[in-house]
């Protein structure tokens, strides 16, 4: 455990070495990051104001904050996508960290936990600006803080295992960009990623409520900027938990099979 | 004698293309997921509200087929050659393109063509003529020659942006993400540019023009473009086009080839 623990600080402090050589790329990525949410919040404060002040009950001010913390979510959310899966399987990168003692995925779920809290160094101004240009309303109490903190590490793991699954798929296709349009596609409409759920038609919000990508963003979300009660909370944490025992088992299972198709394509 | 090379750097990168077929139907696949999550958007906005700053629910349609056609002219010529480039001035690689005799802009400009992705073109018209409705009528051979003024206009100003966006590799190097920040901006464009509030609208048509690149067709197609705002829109993409080609060419003097 305590191996384990080493390998997980040494390899989530290898972004921040990285970053600090390549610091405009760090940047850049981050602002690529914050563009997405800025056409959301512009469009629905629009829409508001259309609307005399509200959509759907919720005010122009916490729909920003809905938003604002939206980037939040998005940066302590970022995982190894399916591309770079696919990249790997097609060059045969998976060889060397096949003979490696632990599993693959630790070493990816380290690696871009470092990447995130990387991330949060320039998110933090970016925020701050936001906060000034859309005034939001956000008035957490410590205790929606803890479970937030709690919420957006389980959507880390979860995403990050979601996307692991998606990725596998490469063994048997070598290629997977259209499953991942459609994994981006469902995140979009099904997670709050485009609009708060509360937005969307009720049926759409009930079968949100039954699948994992409303648990990877909206959720988090949620728990800080709306008055939610302990129970949907406490609901939340355990729909993710359950999620994430759900896609790892799944995970664990499919990649002994997938390993058994690994041919090094282009090694 | 540059037409000629242009049909030759074009036949090769789609030969090159065809021996993967199957990508075409991959394409064809993202297209219509594509086109279903910008369909399903503008549902839910309209949920909402009866016009988006004027525009109608069906000029929307317009709007969003007109974004997916550039966006397909982007995906299939110039986002490959530019990350291309990106990468050839990380590798250091660049030199086998810079002791051609040939203009370097034109090569970097087509060496990459993933012709699949071309497929968003013709959806995306489709779609932009559906969203007409019953206005096709209005298509008159002018309106025609103007929305053909303006769509080569988008897509020289798409060009740019990008060149000069994958020309900052010649500085900071490790700059991939750069090309990511074009496609978050880029997203921008699915709505008419009037939407946004002045300082983002101004961001968009000028210093990063990609919504007035989506925003001028779509206007055109629709019928109410001003012809201050066709004048615009030319003018914007000829300073456009000077602009990174002085880049370019500066770019060209930061390099050093360090790593071939």
């Amino acid at each position: 455990m305590v191996a384990l623990l080493d390998v997980y600080l040494t390899n989530a402090s290898m972004y921040p070495r990285s970053y600090l050589q390549y610091r405009v790329g760090g940047l850049m990525r981050a602002i690529a990051f914050l563009v997405e949410p800025v056409v959301y919040l512009v469009i629905w404060t629009a829409i508001a104001e259309q609307r005399g002040g509200e959509v759907a009950g919720m005010p122009t001010k916490v729909i920003a904050a809905y938003f604002i913390v939206w980037t939040l979510v998005r940066t302590t959310t970022a995982a190894f996508t399916p591309q770079g899966f696919e990249w790997r399987v097609q060059h045969g990168y998976f060889s060397y960290q096949l003979v490696r003692p632990l599993h693959p995925i630790h070493y990816d779920l380290s690696f871009y936990a470092g990447y995130n809290i990387t991330a949060l160094l320039t998110w933090l101004p970016a925020a701050a600006l936001l906060c000034v240009v859309f005034r939001p309303e956000l008035h957490p109490s410590g205790w929606q803080v803890a479970v937030f903190v709690l919420a957006a590490c389980g959507a880390y793991v979860l995403r990050s295992i979601l996307l692991w699954l998606l990725g596998m798929v490469n063994f048997w296709t070598t290629r997977t960009s259209a499953l991942f349009e459609l994994f981006m596609v469902s995140e979009l409409l099904l997670a709050g990623r485009l609009v708060p759920m509360d937005f969307m038609p009720t049926q759409v919000s009930a079968v949100a409520n039954w699948l994992p990508f409303y648990w990877t963003f909206g959720f988090p979300i949620e728990v800080l900027v709306l008055d939610r009660d302990g129970t949907t909370m406490w609901r939340g944490l355990a729909a993710q938990v359950l999620w994430i025992g759900v896609c790892a088992t799944v995970l664990l299972l499919v990649w002994r099979r997938a390993v058994r198709r690994y041919t090094a394509v282009g090694n | 004698m540059r037409a000629p090379l242009l049909w030759h750097f074009a036949r090769v990168a789609a030969m090159n293309e065809l021996q993967h077929r199957v990508n075409l139907w991959v394409s064809v696949v993202q297209s219509m997921i594509a086109i279903g999550a910008g369909l399903a958007v503008i549902a839910v906005v309209y949920a909402h509200v009866d016009n988006l700053s004027g525009w109608s629910r069906a000029e929307l349609y317009v709007v969003l087929g007109v974004f997916t056609a550039v966006g397909g002219v982007t995906r299939t010529v110039i986002k490959p050659s530019m990350l291309q480039l990106v990468e050839d001035v990380r590798q250091g690689t660049l030199d086998y393109v810079l002791t051609k005799p040939v203009d370097a802009q034109l090569h970097v400009s087509l060496r990459r063509i993933h012709l699949w992705r071309a497929v968003d073109i013709p959806v995306g018209g489709a779609l932009a003529v559906w969203g007409l409705g019953d206005t096709p009528g209005n298509l008159t051979l002018t309106a025609i020659g103007v929305l053909a003024i303006t769509v080569l206009a988008s897509v020289v100003l798409v060009y740019c942006v990008l060149l000069c966006l994958a020309a900052s590799a010649f500085w900071f190097v490790h700059v991939q993400a750069t090309l990511d920040i074009f496609e978050s901006i880029f997203q921008a464009a699915r709505y008419p540019v009037g939407v946004y509030p002045g300082w983002l609208r101004i961001f968009l048509s000028a210093i990063v023009p990609v919504g007035f690149a989506v925003t001028v067709p779509a206007e055109a197609l629709v019928g109410r473009l001003p012809p201050t705002t066709l004048a615009a829109v030319c003018a914007l993409a000829a300073c456009w086009l000077a602009l990174s080609r002085l880049i370019w060419r500066a770019s060209l003097r930061r390099y050093t080839g360090a790593s071939a």
